[in-house]
């Protein structure tokens, strides 16, 4: 069987090895050789232009608040989500009390129904969460206004998306509330992998509950929660924060360039002003961005591998 | 890409392939895929045109100015947006009748640069193209990288109704000099006519007992009058800022004369200091001074202000003539739309009251590389018979670029402001180019950035106007952009 072995794999892996240098690659390799031209995206001319583009980027004050923006998500949103989502699955699965006659190990009362409503927001389409969102934060009929005003606070009636200084917090506030429900049921499902001894031995030790979650849950939960991060950094800087900031917010990218994200840019000026060659330069900068980010997750999060 | 290897795997029909068989075949199916990817290298950005496959001239006749190949097929893209595809299919209908022997491709997209693109990138596009709505293709690139047909032709031929008078006198003003970037050539045709200004219900204001104002104090002492009874006297969308201009604009005309807006347009150096830009920089924000925008303005959308506005919450909003059929459902049957040319400061403004901003939307092109060129341009003259601007009007309350064609039609309360407003205005037509000559600078510079943040009390005019000098003289030295002047 040795003979010919490595021939085997390679037969098995030529054809998606060769898809992906076809559709991933490749469209990299395009993508950094056209940002060294002039192409506009709307003729099929184009010279070459050195590095013209990329020192315009360097100078372009709206390039950088708009990488400001990106690496504030990519850092920002996977603590503040991740953070909620493991300690949503950790009451589901884990934090309950125990009950008469139930098994030691179980989440809190009534954990089934909020493993399903922590999912919904998954169901519901990017687009669909931000323009839902785009109506509750209308400061004149919203339902968050409405809301502040039916309690007596009428006074208090912030622009939200209007207000350059809380745009950006409220995009962000969509993207945790509809992606924590993933990672909720992404780590119930690693947690329920944890053998029940480990915890009943950690209980009969006598930890409590946030002893049992640094000290048995966290540990062996380290490999999901750390794709889980790798994941929701590339949300942040990719499709999502794109899909949400376009639909939602002022011009879009204001009001006065507070909520402008790399892909949006990317975005506007290719398909906008047509410039698709810088639009490509700034999309090899956030290729740049979004390798550094999984570069530094991976490193900073490698730890021995428990068995169990 | 996929042909390739479909030829050189899917002839096999014996069955028993065995294991090895199969190892070697996917092996050969990946090797395929990288060969293929030469071909790919001209995929994003295509090949060159091939200029030889234009369709040959046909014979110019009275009934065909143009010379249209009779049988030479033409296709005609149409953006399906508010107004809808109907209007375009019945002058397909016309073409097809004039033309029995030519097969018309007619299709209707919302996705104009998704599906157009990559055909100008291939050198095959359409030869009629509505370049509208969202996705619509950045025109100055367009002209600037030789991808438009010049429709001087068109211009010059006799109009479809009257064979004495050319094309271009049956335009409304404006329509050609829209067309333009620089120089004669005539590269768009705006077939929608749009009427921008202060927009309001002329019930609600007859309610307060008032006219519209011809002047800046009495704009205030209506929005006093009407903050007393509670309603907030502006509203805009404020998430899109750059409606500010569309009253801001014709006022500034007003206030200092056309040719302020023209050197703002050059992006000449201080354009936007000129005083009369000043002075309607503060006329504005006394509004947002003394109260009298509507709470919450700043966070809403374009849906949202017209709904608040429909609603009675605040009685001016400066839009175009769109809004009343944007906004049909929720504007009162009584409401009676209505739109006035802006307020001026006072009597000492260099153009009269009336001074209105009117210009075209939809823009047709036709491709330079467009196989039936005369075909589409044949296409867009029977679109500016007087037949086919009326049922345009009819059919989705809006005017078109042919000057005329509302007799006999009954017109909705706003269209019929429009109409008034546009003969009251005369000459006095004011026609700003920002919006299509450079659009980032507009909307999202001097729109989000300058003025939305103006009105939202968070610049002062002083600070709003060195801002958007700083944007405008940014945008002249920017080489990456082509730059326009008035001619």
């Amino acid at each position: 069987m040795q003979h010919g072995k490595y021939r085997f794999i390679v037969g098995f892996l030529a054809v998606p090895l060769g898809l992906y240098t076809l559709f991933v690659v490749w469209p990299f390799i395009q993508s950094i050789y056209y940002s060294f031209t002039d192409w506009t995206g709307l003729s099929p001319e184009f010279e070459m232009v050195g590095l013209a583009n990329y020192e315009r980027m360097l100078d372009d004050d709206i390039f950088w608040k708009s990488l400001q923006h990106s690496l504030l998500f990519a850092l920002l949103l996977p603590v503040v989500t991740i953070g909620l989502a493991l300690f949503f699955s950790f009451m589901i699965n884990v934090g309950g009390r125990r009950r008469r006659g139930g098994p030691a190990i179980t989440g809190v009362r009534g954990s089934s129904v909020y493993k399903i409503v922590y999912f919904f927001p998954q169901v519901l389409s990017i687009a669909i969460v931000a323009l839902l969102f785009a109506f509750a934060y209308n400061p004149d009929s919203g339902a968050i206004n409405s809301l502040l005003r039916g309690i007596g606070l009428g006074e208090l009636q912030p622009l939200w998306l209007g207000d350059p200084d809380l745009a950006l917090w409220c995009v962000m506030a969509v993207l945790v509330w509809s992606t924590t429900g993933f990672f909720v049921v992404l780590f119930s499902a690693g947690m329920a992998s944890i053998p029940a001894e480990l915890y009943e031995a950690a209980l009969l030790d006598g930890a409590n509950r946030v002893t049992t979650f640094f000290r048995v849950t966290l540990p062996l939960l380290w490999d999901t929660v750390q794709s889980g991060w790798v994941y929701m950094g590339i949300l942040a800087l990719g499709a999502e924060s794109f899909a949400v900031v376009q639909i939602m917010t002022t011009g879009p990218g204001g009001p006065d360039y507070s909520t402008t994200v790399m892909v949006l840019y990317v975005y506007q000026k290719a398909f906008r002003d047509g410039q698709a060659a810088y639009a490509t330069t700034i999309g090899v900068a956030l290729l740049v961005v979004t390798l550094a980010f999984s570069a530094v997750v991976l490193r900073l999060g490698r730890r021995e591998r428990l068995e169990y | 890409m996929g042909s390739t290897s479909a030829e050189n795997h899917g002839t096999d029909g014996t069955a028993a392939v065995g294991r090895r068989d199969l190892i070697k075949r996917s092996a050969a199916l990946g090797l395929i895929s990288v060969p293929t990817m030469s071909f790919l290298s001209a995929c994003a950005s295509g090949g060159g045109g091939d200029d030889g496959e234009k369709a040959k001239a046909g014979k110019k006749t009275a009934k065909n100015p143009l010379g249209v190949n009779e049988s030479a097929p033409m296709e005609f893209v149409l953006f399906d947006g508010g107004f809808g595809k109907e209007y375009a299919e019945d002058a397909v209908k016309v073409y097809e009748k004039n033309f029995p022997g030519a097969k018309v491709k007619f299709s209707a997209t919302q996705k104009i640069q998704s599906t157009l693109q990559p055909r100008f990138n291939q050198g095959t596009p359409p030869d009629l193209i509505d370049n509208s709505g969202a996705e619509q293709m950045d025109m100055g690139t367009l002209v600037g990288k030789n991808q438009l047909a010049d429709l001087t032709p068109l211009l010059d031929a006799p109009s479809y109704d009257d064979p004495a008078k050319k094309v271009r006198d049956t335009l409304r003003p404006g329509i050609v000099e829209m067309g333009q970037f620089d120089g004669e050539k005539v590269w768009i045709l705006y077939y929608a006519y749009t009427v921008y200004g202060v927009w309001y219900s002329g019930k609600a204001l007859a309610a307060l007992d008032e006219e519209y104002p011809e002047t800046w104090d009495r704009m205030l002492a209506v929005c006093a009058k009407a903050k007393k009874k509670g309603i907030a006297g502006w509203t805009y969308p404020g998430k899109y800022p750059y409606y500010i201009p569309f009253s801001l604009y014709p006022m500034i005309a007003k206030v200092g004369g056309a040719e302020v807006l023209d050197a703002i347009d050059n992006l000449e150096p201080n354009a936007w200091k000129h005083p009369a830009v000043k002075a309607c920089f503060e006329a504005y924000y006394e509004l947002y001074r003394k109260g009298y925008i509507l709470r919450g303005t700043p966070g809403l959308d374009h849906i949202q202000s017209q709904t608040a506005w429909a609603q009675g919450k605040a009685l001016f909003l400066p839009n175009g003539s769109w809004v009343e059929n944007e906004s049909a459902n929720v504007i009162p049957d009584d409401f009676e739309v209505t739109v006035s040319a802006p307020s001026g400061l006072d009597s000492s403004d260099k153009l009269p009251f009336g001074t209105i901003w009117a210009s075209g939307g939809e823009p047709f092109i036709v491709p330079a590389k467009a196989n039936n060129g005369a075909g589409g341009m044949e296409q867009l003259r029977i679109m500016l018979s007087e037949a086919s601007s009326r049922n345009f009007t009819s059919k989705v309350k809006s005017l078109t670029a042919y000057n005329g064609g509302t007799d006999g039609i009954t017109l909705t309360p706003g269209l019929k402001a429009g109409v008034a407003a546009l003969e009251k205005a005369g000459q006095n037509v004011v026609n700003p180019r920002l919006q299509d000559w450079y659009v980032q600078l507009q909307k999202e510079k001097i729109g989000v950035a300058g003025l939305g943040e103006m009105m939202a009390g968070r610049l002062t005019p002083a600070e709003a106007i060195k801002k958007i000098q700083g944007f405008a003289d940014e945008a002249a030295k920017d080489d990456s952009i082509k730059h326009y002047k008035h001619q």
